[in-house]
């Protein structure tokens, strides 16, 4: 039996904790990449590099579940279709002391589900911080339906991080199971 | 003697010794799909080198080499409408603008830079037509073979180091599991996540290479890069339908799909 690997994508404005939230349940060091070389061998070709996330669960011996970050602005284009291959669902970090963000947030949540539409969920993270805004207020402002899950988060806790991931998770079952129906 | 042939047969780094050892003079044409590149030489040394799919624009070479301001080269291009490089190059010196020097330190580089586009082809028709000149009106410099054979040489060296490490583009590759192994931080190319979106025990590297059309030297270069930063493993293909990226869920039988979610679960519950 070959190994099945399933992805579940991390995405959100720049330091919004996407790679923080990775590292938090990743049992191998989180792979960074971010913007820089360009092999001074191969000036001839672009290679354009691009800030992401790479972590891992593993399951069992047949199953892999992989986690990727990725900033999710609109010029990582290419990404989205190898993101989407094998995606269970994204969450969408949004860091809730910076409501100046918010929209950008908007903005990623809308172009990453008409890309996937798949299931996701939104983590208002960094809620350990006294100027962190309320859930329910943030749910207002990111203009978010009831039907959409807006999950208290503190990236850095194990704790909080397994509950995003499980909350995401049921939300994939209930929409196999609606799509059932 | 007829100087011609393909550069899968003779590359293009062996030409170029031979030019240089022969101290030839003349013209090189080599032709690859839509690209058209010549060189010209004297007494084995590089005078000139244009493709024909990129237009000289001396005022922009010069700007991107810092010779320039990119605001002079506006006021210049207007000023100096409509000359050949060479009367411009004139010009450009007696303007006091830059030195003669500056000028061919610049096209030094930018016509080595047209031989080195060479080195990444693989397949190309050359014919050495001895002893034409450069067109003219054109700058023409002299530039010694040497370190571009030497670089060649060395690209040519990597290949073969790429053909061992990965002896065959028929295996495939499967994501590792090995949990914790080899992992480092390393930057991923366009090019990586484009051969990762790939990977999959049913897709050989050939395969790969087609879909994310990369030549066998840059699908070796990727797929070694990866092996390195233990993402990847090389296994024998598995049979059957060859996947490629798309939207669906990987497993296609919605019991099996819900049990992949539910072991998800237990596992993320005993983090
Ligand atoms: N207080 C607090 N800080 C956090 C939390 N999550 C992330 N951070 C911090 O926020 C900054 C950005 O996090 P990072 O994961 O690098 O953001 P990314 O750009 O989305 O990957 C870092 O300094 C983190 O330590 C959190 O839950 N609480
Ligand atoms: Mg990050």
């Amino acid at each position: 039996m070959q190994t099945q690997t399933v992805k579940i994508v991390v995405t959100g404005p720049f330091n919004s904790g996407k790679t923080e939230l990775i590292r938090s349940v990743s049992e191998i060091d989180v792979v960074s990449t971010e913007k820089k070389i360009t092999a001074e061998a191969e000036k001839v070709k672009e290679s354009t590099t691009v800030a992401m996330d790479f972590g891992r669960i593993t399951v069992d011996d047949d199953l892999v579940l992989f986690l990727f970050g990725t900033p999710g602005q609109k010029r990582f284009d290419f990404m989205w279709e190898i993101l989407s291959e094998g995606m269970l669902g994204f969450i969408v970090m949004v860091d809730s002391t910076r409501p100046e963000t918010f929209r950008e947030a908007r903005s990623i949540l809308e172009t990453f589900h008409a890309y996937a539409p798949t299931p996701y969920i939104v983590a208002a993270n960094k809620q350990d911080c006294a100027d962190a805004w309320d859930v329910e207020d943030m749910r207002v402002a990111l203009r978010l339906d009831h039907s959409i899950k807006i999950m208290p988060c503190v990236a850095k806790k194990k704790s909080s991080v397994k509950n995003v991931l499980l909350e995401l998770l049921f939300g994939i079952l209930e929409e196999m199971d609606a799509n059932r129906s | 003697m007829a100087l011609k042939g393909n550069l899968r047969d003779f590359s293009i780094t062996q030409l170029l010794n031979l030019i240089h050892i022969a101290t030839k003079t003349g013209a090189l044409y080599v032709e690859g799909g839509s690209d058209t590149v010549a060189v010209y030489f004297r007494d084995g040394k590089i005078s000139f080198a244009q493709n024909a799919n990129q237009s000289f624009d001396l005022l922009k070479i010069l700007a991107s080499s810092k010779k320039l301001k990119r605001s002079q080269v506006v006021m210049l291009q207007e000023k100096f409408k409509d000359l050949q490089p060479a009367e411009l190059g004139l010009c450009l010196v007696n303007g006091g603008y830059l030195s003669q020097e500056d000028i061919l330190d610049t096209l030094r580089a930018y016509y080595s830079g047209v031989v080195k586009q060479l080195f990444i082809w693989e397949d190309g028709f050359f014919h050495f037509e001895g002893p034409e000149s450069a067109p003219e009106g054109n700058i023409m410099v002299r530039e010694s073979l040497e370190d571009l054979i030497v670089e060649g040489a060395r690209k040519l060296k990597e290949y073969e180091q790429l053909k061992d490490e990965i002896p065959s583009l028929e295996m495939a590759l499967k994501f590792s599991d090995r949990p914790g192994t080899n992992m480092r931080a390393i930057n991923l190319s366009q090019d990586e996540w484009r051969v990762v979106s790939y990977v999959n025990p049913k897709n050989s590297i050939t395969q790969i290479a087609h879909a994310t059309r990369l030549n066998e030297m840059d699908i070796r270069r990727v797929v070694y890069a990866l092996l390195q930063a233990g993402i990847v493993e090389i296994i024998r293909p598995a049979s059957g339908a060859v996947i490629t990226p798309g939207r669906t869920f990987v497993a296609q039988d919605r019991d099996e799909q819900k049990s992949i979610v539910n072991r998800l679960i237990d596992r993320i519950r005993a983090i």
